[in-house]
């Protein structure tokens, strides 16, 4: 039988039960998932989702380059390029009508650190609270 | 929330065994939070509690339940009135409780007077003598717990509903006590957290509200610059709007796709066609991402560290097990580059832990947590100091803010109604196998498998009188727009009722859905419009 490489322990990325996954990995793929039956709240138990829901990781049509938009088509381009465009297209928005004309959304899939840094981001660099998610949909 | 002091689980998962009755209310919780399900069907099966399932269709957990009241879309708020009027007219609630622990009972108490039960049947449909069975198994049983979702807060009235809920709790003395307590269960998986860490427009991480003078002063010296005007900013539904009308002129989204999520998706699309600059930062090129003007890829949740906090308020570690595809990087990455190049100071974070620990200082309901201490089974906030244990149940002994609010609510009937034209009601939700808007499920081949289209629930006798049979293409139309799709003649919805999804963006209900919202909680009424069904051709692209 193949054996895992490593067995690695997180939380599962779709409802709000929390359930641990046990990520078994081989040659970056996850090629089955498990459940200790020693931690809550699943106890060993995962849904159909949990359980083998998980092959979108390494579907084709993940993004995998920054894209922008030239002559009305999205188009590979670098970090450096797409960063850069952000960082000033936000900047003279601001600069020209003020905070408030620029919003945000965070995400109720990200981690906490990441919907902090967002919030963050709105607040203390922008100067906006404009900053929302789906939390109501 | 306004009637304990704070809005979350009151408990834990694993009380749920410890309750004697379970009111399910608005919550499919199969097919939505299945994991938990099971508790609540290990409670029914191997404890003896009396399950009460609410709810107008006939979902699963009913099969576990006493008791199912098919009540009408949209009537939650006269049931929850009606059963509280019995519990006190049978004398079944908590008058130490009430005396000790709450506020405004007798004002509530005067407005609960005007929901006889023959009023509240004739409003819910539901048959007086299940009405009465359900308030004397939710109030003769203690501890009595209640579960409920989006079937509630997705309705113009859903604020009230929740306060219609937290009523009839401290009505019988059931907050603040193991088995018992209000639970409303978070539909994804960092909702919870998402909401904990500021990531709303009225609030600063830990809830500490943006119209606070302390909370503005604290974040002022913490961001070290002056803060917005203490006034919330726009939300989600507000912000397409602005969008529309210009004065909103750039969006950065960050893993959402409003082009799908949000009601009646016709007018989303001309709102997000009418901003000057959309970034959308996500792991696949969603629907939203199509109309942007920079995509950034993002790392997947096993691609990164980090940590979710789930329904139960727990906090719990998230790692990094895979490499991102290509040049996808984790957003907390991208965010503290953007940060960076926008001349921002001090966003060196070395990893999502120190990051942890700035939450930890900032907020206080997360003040003890680190991840060096998540290790294992994690933490519940409120966890305030490094040597705090984290808490399992809320309100033990007192409300988060003193008192229990008794809150006067009274029924108000759904934005749109049936009506000739329109003359069947649409509810919306999901399926087990699915996810959201399907960005996640529909790429993986097993769940496609398994639900590979959008199939209409609706009664055997509407679709007998529109003479349509199982399986037969129906045309859906509302005031907002048409989607073509496959009926399920299934008996699970009432007569007069359908259901729909919104998972497949070929035939997408929010195509269908009114955005008129909460004007409190700002939820989209999504749960109730008026809709019209008839027999259809097969669409050409269906392949069958």
């Amino acid at each position: 039988m193949i054996q895992a490489d490593t067995i690695v322990r997180s939380t599962c990325p779709y409802c709000g039960v929390g359930c641990q996954l046990d990520l078994h990995i081989r040659d970056n793929l996850i090629y089955r998932v498990g459940a200790s039956f020693d931690s809550g709240p699943n106890y060993g138990l995962l849904c159909v989702k949990g359980r083998f829901g998980h092959d979108f990781l390494w579907h084709p049509d993940r993004l995998t380059t920054p894209l922008i938009r030239r002559n009305g088509h999205l188009e590979p381009a670098s970090w450096d390029e797409a960063l850069g465009l952000v960082a000033d297209r936000l900047a003279s928005i601001r600069a020209e009508s003020g905070p408030d004309a620029i919003a945000l959304l965070c995400s109720a899939k990200c981690t906490n650190e990441e919907n902090y840094l967002m919030q963050k981001l709105a607040r203390q660099v922008i100067g906006t609270h404009n900053i929302d998610h789906c939390a109501r949909l | 929330m306004q009637a304990f002091g704070s809005g979350a689980m009151t408990n834990s998962i694993a009380d749920i065994t410890d309750a004697r009755a379970i009111l399910a209310i608005g919550t499919n919780t199969t097919e939505q939070h299945p994991v938990l399900s099971l508790r609540i069907k290990e409670a029914v099966r191997k404890h003896g509690a009396k399950l009460i399932v609410a709810d107008p269709r006939r979902i699963g957990l009913a099969d576990f339940a006493v008791l199912h009241l098919q009540h009408e879309a949209g009537t939650d708020l006269a049931l929850l009135n009606g059963l509280a009027y019995i519990i006190l007219e049978e004398n079944l609630h908590d008058a130490d409780y009430i005396a000790e622990r709450t506020e405004n009972f007798e004002a509530w108490r005067a407005v609960v007077e005007q929901y006889p039960p023959d009023k509240v049947s004739q409003i819910t449909g539901v048959p007086v003598e299940d009405l009465v069975q359900a308030a004397r198994i939710y109030g003769g049983n203690r501890p009595a717990s209640i579960f409920y979702a989006m079937g509630i807060t997705q309705h113009t009235v859903g604020h009230q509903n929740v306060l219609a809920i937290a009523n009839l709790a401290m009505l019988t003395g059931n907050v603040g006590v193991p088995g018992g307590g209000v639970n409303p269960l978070r539909g994804q998986n960092n909702v919870q957290g998402a909401c904990d860490v500021g990531g709303l427009p009225n609030v600063y991480p830990g809830y500490q509200r943006v119209d606070n003078e302390a909370a503005r002063e604290k974040f002022a010296a913490y961001h070290g610059v002056p803060q917005p005007p203490p006034r919330p900013g726009l939300t989600v539904t507000e912000m397409l709007q602005a969008a529309h009308d210009g004065r909103v002129r750039a969006l950065y989204i960050m893993g959402e796709n409003p082009a799908m999520s949000d009601p009646d998706s016709t007018h989303v699309r001309e709102c997000l066609e009418a901003l000057e600059f959309l970034v959308v930062q996500d792991i696949f090129l969603n629907e939203t991402g199509e109309m942007a003007d920079v995509v950034l890829p993002a790392a997947a949740f096993a691609e990164k560290d980090g940590t979710f906090t789930n329904t139960e308020r727990r906090v719990r570690l998230v790692r990094r097990a895979l490499d991102p595809p290509g040049e996808a990087r984790p957003d907390w990455e991208i965010i503290a580059e953007i940060a960076r190049r926008l001349g921002a100071e001090g966003w060196d974070y070395a990893d999502p832990a120190a990051i942890m620990d700035e939450i930890a200082d900032v907020a206080p309901i997360y003040g003890g947590m680190s991840f060096e201490r998540l290790e294992g089974e994690g933490l519940q906030w409120p966890c305030p100091d490094r040597d705090h244990p984290g808490t399992p149940i809320l309100h033990v002994g007192k409300f988060s803010r003193g008192k229990g609010r008794f809150s006067p609510v009274h029924h108000q009937p759904a934005a749109e109604l049936p009506d000739e034209e329109y003359p069947l009601m649409l509810t919306t939700g999901r399926i087990l196998q699915h996810w959201h808007t399907g960005t996640m499920t529909r790429r993986v081949g097993g769940l496609e498998f398994l639900a590979p289209e959008e199939l209409v629930e609706i009664n055997p006798a509407d679709a007998a009188a529109l003479g349509i049979a199982d399986r037969d293409w129906i045309r859906v139309s509302s005031r907002r727009g048409a989607v073509t799709a496959r009926a399920w003649v299934t008996d699970r919805v009432r007569p007069g009722l359908i259901f729909m999804t919104f998972h497949f963006a070929e035939a997408l209900g929010n195509v269908l859905t009114n955005n008129v919202i909460d004007p409190v909680a700002k939820i989209p009424e999504y749960k109730v419009c008026a809709v019209r069904v008839e027999k259809a051709e097969a669409p050409e692209m269906a392949g069958v």
